[in-house]
């Protein structure tokens, strides 16, 4: 099992918005490689005609009618933005000057 | 702003042959979202239709809209789509503000149907088969709103707003395999494949699928690769192209584009580009790099569906006749050309007139009223026909009136005006305009006669047998009446007084 790299970790956190240090990054790429390793053992318990599970339970077809249900009020919907305006969520600039 | 050098539409075909494929987006059309049960319907207050669920808050768990998952099987079959008999939803992980999850909850590796087909009409009559890669389910996204930039664009915006009343409308996106083959009809087939496909979706209830107000999207991935080779070229997505006119501008601009960029040499660039509907051209957005990195994994809060293959056929025995072969068969009960046809697919009218004919009306009536006095009203007004107040029942009482005699053309004509206006339905219009055909023939003769006597000269030439001229007098009676006579019958009589035979 290869160690994960200080450029995967930073390349996860570029992707996940998290602003890290230098320090930072070796230290969650040794974190993350325990974690990994931990759960990599699975697949030595594992065989080929095991499945991936994506779910615990065996459940299919859980379907909803299509029926309105009370939305929140649009006070409620928005109390907990940091910020908002004109009845709406106010999120900082998204592109940059290029 | 650089100019953007454009091959000749003719020397890039000469040179090059397109390869397209296109990514549609359909809102469908039910009452609540595909994860929650929140309101779909437009234009209501910023965000007044949102939920725990819709909003990504803690804890929140979605639950598949059954008519969502329905209509996504109805949308495959309809295309000659394998319908998968197991299939989950994925995250698809990114970061902007239109989703507040932070993650658009789509299908990756396994869509819901894949595999089919749809065969369009070209201009010409021939049928081009486009093929389907797959059609998924997934959300649509929350509105922006940008501020502070000089023309709402994202550019230059200081912050934006955001309105998730649409964030977590169901979408179904219908994805196309590579189309090879078309040449230089590459745009006209790309036109002719998004309007089949919004004939399809209209014709199967799932979505009204107006392109006019974003129900229906279209992306046109395009690449160019040297005559007589086999490999793809690098493409170019322009997004968000929303009408059917713009989806052929676009082809064809980026066409043009492609080879300009090939013929001097340079290379294209993967990306995204945005569409310009004053003057059809599109300009460069994102550069798609390796960097783009959803990170899917399947959706750990909903459960795989899993479609019983008897509820698959019965959805299959349920399908509408497919629009092309309606209105193949439409056109000939009708008896009208391929152009009359397309201009009546055209103005959206093929329903209203299958339902005046229903409704009791021959379809000659049927199409001569909506193609012609409500299409005028229709485009003056700037509504689409079935927008305007009339509806087909009364259109087709109206040609039963005209049929009896009632009403003339001209008449007939003021009686649909006063329905548009709200005057009631059309007999009420004839009672209260006072609409009737002059049919008491002692009134009709005293007005032939008196035309007669005021045109002496007029006269003595249908006496002389020019009989044509007899128009000048029908039009004298016309006039005399305010045009509330039968025009046939009012000649009719005037070659009797006269003595000429008809």
């Amino acid at each position: 099992m290869p160690g994960i790299t200080r450029e995967e970790v930073a390349h996860l956190a570029r992707l996940a918005r998290l602003e890290l240090k230098g320090e930072e990054l070796e230290h969650f790429a040794g974190q993350l490689d325990d974690i990994i390793g931990a759960v990599a053992r699975v697949s030595e318990v594992a065989d080929q005609d095991v499945p991936p599970t994506s779910h615990p339970l065996p459940l299919t077809n859980v379907m909803r009618a299509d029926e309105v249900r009370p939305s929140l009020t649009p006070e409620q919907a928005l109390s907990g933005a940091p910020a908002q305006e004109q009845q709406r969520f106010k999120v900082p600039q998204i592109l940059g000057e290029d | 702003m650089t100019v953007i050098d454009l091959e000749s539409y003719e020397d890039a075909l000469a040179t090059y042959d397109p390869v397209m494929g296109l990514e549609v987006h359909v809102e469908l059309g039910t009452r609540t979202k595909m994860f929650c049960g929140c309101s779909t319907e437009l234009k209501q207050d910023a965000n007044s239709q949102t939920c725990p669920v819709c909003l990504g808050l803690p804890g929140a768990l979605p639950v598949v809209n059954e008519i969502g998952v329905e209509s996504a099987i109805k949308i495959g079959l309809a295309l000659n789509c394998e319908i998968a008999e197991w299939c989950r939803f994925a995250r698809k992980n990114y970061f902007y503000p239109d989703m507040p999850k932070n993650f658009q909850t789509s299908q990756y590796d396994e869509p819901i149907a894949f595999d089919g087909y749809l065969d369009v009409q070209l201009e010409d009559g021939e049928i081009f088969r486009v093929q389907i890669e797959r059609a998924h389910m997934e959300e649509d996204t929350g509105k922006s709103t940008h501020v502070g930039g000089a023309t709402g664009r994202i550019h230059g915006a200081s912050h934006s707003l955001l309105d998730y009343n649409r964030a977590g409308i169901p979408l179904i996106e219908i994805v196309t395999k590579p189309i090879e083959g078309a040449g230089a009809r590459a745009p006209e087939v790309a036109k002719a494949y998004v309007a089949e496909l919004r004939e399809l979706i209209k014709a199967l209830g799932v979505s009204e699928a107006r392109m006019e107000m974003g129900q229906m999207r279209c992306d046109v991935n395009l690449s160019l690769r040297p005559n007589g080779t086999e490999t793809f070229g690098t493409r170019s997505e322009t997004k968000n192209v929303n009408s059917l006119r713009s989806v052929e501008r676009a082809a064809r601009f980026e066409i043009q584009r492609h080879a300009a960029v090939l013929n001097s040499g340079g290379t294209i660039v993967q990306e995204t580009r945005h569409f310009h509907e004053e003057d059809g051209s599109t300009t460069a957005g994102r550069i798609k790099d390796n960097a783009e990195d959803y990170r899917y994994f399947p959706e750990p809060d909903l459960v795989p569906v899993a479609p019983s293959r008897d509820w698959v056929e019965e959805l299959r025995k349920g399908l509408p006749e497919l629009p092309r072969l309606r209105r193949k068969r439409l056109k000939e009960e009708w008896g009208v050309n391929e152009h009359d046809m397309q201009s009546i697919l055209n103005a959206g009218a093929v329903d209203l007139i299958v339902a005046t004919t229903d409704a009791g009306a021959p379809s000659d009536q049927a199409r001569k009223w909506w193609m012609g006095e409500l299409a005028r009203n229709a485009n003056e007004t700037g509504r689409s026909l079935d927008e305007l107040p009339v509806t087909p029942a009364q259109v087709a009482r109206v040609a039963e009136l005209v049929a009896a005699g009632d009403l003339n053309d001209k008449l007939a004509r003021q009686v649909l005006e006063g329905v548009l206006a709200g005057e009631g339905d059309p007999d009420t219009v004839v009672e209260k305009r006072g609409l009737k055909v002059v049919s008491d023939e002692g009134a009709l003769g005293t007005a032939v006669d008196e035309a007669i006597a005021a045109n002496a000269a007029i006269a003595d030439k249908i006496r002389g047998g020019k009989v044509a001229a007899a128009g000048a007098l029908v039009g004298a009676v016309m006039k005399a009446t305010r045009g509330q006579a039968d025009a046939a019958r009012v000649r009719e009589l005037i070659l009797e007084k006269l003595g000429v035979e008809g």
